[in-house]
């Protein structure tokens, strides 16, 4: 069977993207499946440091769509996990090096020989989200749990609907329950009514996540897991078809408003 | 929304703007009156120009470009029958084939009268998307923070409202607007506005907003 290919997008920047990427690949990979991860993030590249795989890159993506190496040569081997490769993006280039057909082209090849081809794309909705969308057989959108993030994540929903790709999953990161219920935050009720899509995942806010990028070691890689690190396999199962339960939820609302129009001016 | 030759009409994509018989000049005088007018059902939108098989220069592209623009609105796209037009709009940045529209926005004809026409739209208007359209609106699904529509007639929102909504936009004051839930970021009924207090609200009852004396009322609908 074919593998398939998995992008990963967001509206707005920062809210966890490659940390998802390099979790999700490790953990899927320490199910057994044979994972690629491409850094599609051209002259930003940091999935190489998430993954501790920095000092090994030889050549990059776009050495691979210009030719100066095959596509075999390109892939850096994960230290622990024999079956998780990385392409890296290329650090001294920017985006423009990059056309959607290379990326389908590659992924394609990719397909043979890997069950599972994650896609960290970059931030935005520029060339580089439409390069990262164009090969996607399934999207997961990243989002915080915060009103701007998630209006930006409902923009690129509404951009991927308008290319009628196939239905994008959502993961909600950073998640604080105290500041749900606290009424600073937006809950994941009220994210997922607000974006309409299905959800699969709930990772928590997580100061470990910080000291595991910096280290390279993903969190879903460790043997004592943390809840972030729990919660990235079960987003892996889920991906898988597995069935697994989400923890229930008890959170108030903060979306609700009440209206009564008390403002009549004439525009 | 017409003029003997000026006929528009709310597409996917934004409006598009047919001109028919006439002599140019004059059709660009009418066009340009609409824009006038109507200044807030147009501004800020986005414009596909039909020019039927006329054969256009650069200058007259840049013209009418210049002119909608002038009115806060942005052509993007010139359809014609005639092929160096097509080529000349092509040269100008322009797009020549709208997209099919889809099947779930059939326009639904009302008679005659073009202001009594209504599109139906289908899904989640999400934040970035728009519908502007001169007769009457009604989206089947919810109208998220960050979206518009923008109707000549009412607006009806079997969902959520939480968007932007301009009822009446050409001026029709009767317009209303009705929600399952409406808690808009902000509405507009012909020449009037007002936006919901940021207050919490428990559970939400199908409402109607209107003009009352001058003010935009909501009340609950169906009402008793
Ligand atoms: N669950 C979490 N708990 C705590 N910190 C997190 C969590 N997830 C991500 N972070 C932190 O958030 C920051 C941004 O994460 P990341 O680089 O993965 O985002 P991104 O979406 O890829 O960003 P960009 O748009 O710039 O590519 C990092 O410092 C990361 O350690
Ligand atoms: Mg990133």
């Amino acid at each position: 069977m074919a593998g398939r290919v998995v992008t990963i997008t967001s509206g707005k920047g920062g809210v966890g993207k490659t940390t998802l990427t390099a979790n999700l690949g490790a953990a899927l990979a320490m199910r057994g499946q044979r994972v690629v991860v491409i850094d599609a993030d051209v002259g930003l590249r940091n999935l190489d440091v998430m993954l501790g795989l920095e000092n090994r890159i030889v050549y990059d993506l776009v050495d691979v769509i210009e030719g100066r190496c095959r596509l075999r040569q390109g892939l850096v081997r994960h230290k622990q996990l024999p079956e998780l490769y990385l392409l890296p993006a290329a650090q001294t280039r920017d985006k423009s090096a990059v056309q959607p057909e290379d990326m389908v082209r590659i992924c394609d090849e990719l397909r043979g020989d890997h069950d599972i081809v994650l896609i960290d794309s970059p931030a935005g909705i520029e060339q580089g989200f439409r390069y990262a969308m164009e090969p996607a057989d399934e999207i997961i959108i990243v989002t915080n749990p915060e009103v701007s993030a998630a209006r930006d994540a409902d923009r690129v929903i509404g951009l991927i609907e308008a290319e009628e790709k196939s239905p994008a999953r959502l993961v909600i990161n950073r998640l604080e329950p105290s500041m749900v219920s606290k009424g600073h935050m937006l809950g994941v009720a009220d994210v997922v009514e607000l974006l309409a899509i299905d959800l699969i995942g709930v990772v928590p806010e997580d100061s470990n996540a910080l000291i595991a990028a910096n280290r390279g070691q993903p969190l879903a890689l460790s043997n004592n897991r943390s809840r972030a690190g729990h919660a990235f396999h079960n987003i892996a199962g889920r991906l898988l078809g597995e069935e697994v339960p989400f923890e229930p939820l008890r959170e108030p609302r903060v979306f609700e408003r009440l209206l009564r129009f008390v403002s009549p001016e004439r525009s | 929304m017409i003029t003997e030759s000026v006929a528009i009409k709310g597409i996917r994509q934004g409006l598009l703007v047919t001109l028919g018989e006439g002599e140019w000049s004059s059709l660009l005088t009418a066009l340009e009156a609409q824009l006038t007018e109507n200044p807030t059902f147009f501004s800020g939108g986005r414009m596909a120009i039909d020019v039927g098989d006329r054969r256009l220069i650069p200058s007259q592209i840049e013209a009418m470009r210049s002119l909608v623009a002038h009115h806060e609105v942005e052509l993007w796209a010139l359809v014609s029958g005639n092929a160096e037009t097509q080529a000349e709009a092509r040269g100008a940045g322009l797009v020549t084939e709208l997209a099919p529209t889809r099947d779930h926005q059939p326009p639904v004809e009302g008679g005659d009268d073009p202001a009594g026409r209504a599109v139906v739209r289908q899904g989640t208007l999400r934040s970035g998307q728009s519908v502007r359209h001169p007769g009457h609106v009604v989206i089947i699904g919810d109208v998220n923070p960050g979206a518009e529509v923008v109707a000549g007639g009412s607006v009806v929102v079997w969902g959520r409202l939480r968007g932007l909504v301009h009822a009446g936009a050409l001026g029709n004051e009767d317009a209303v607007i009705c929600a399952l839930d409406l808690a808009p970021t902000q509405l507009r009924i012909g020449g009037h506005f007002s936006r919901s207090p940021e207050e919490q609200r428990s559970r939400p009852v199908p409402e109607k907003a209107s003009v009352v004396d001058g003010r935009i009322v909501a009340v609950p609908w169906p009402g008793e």
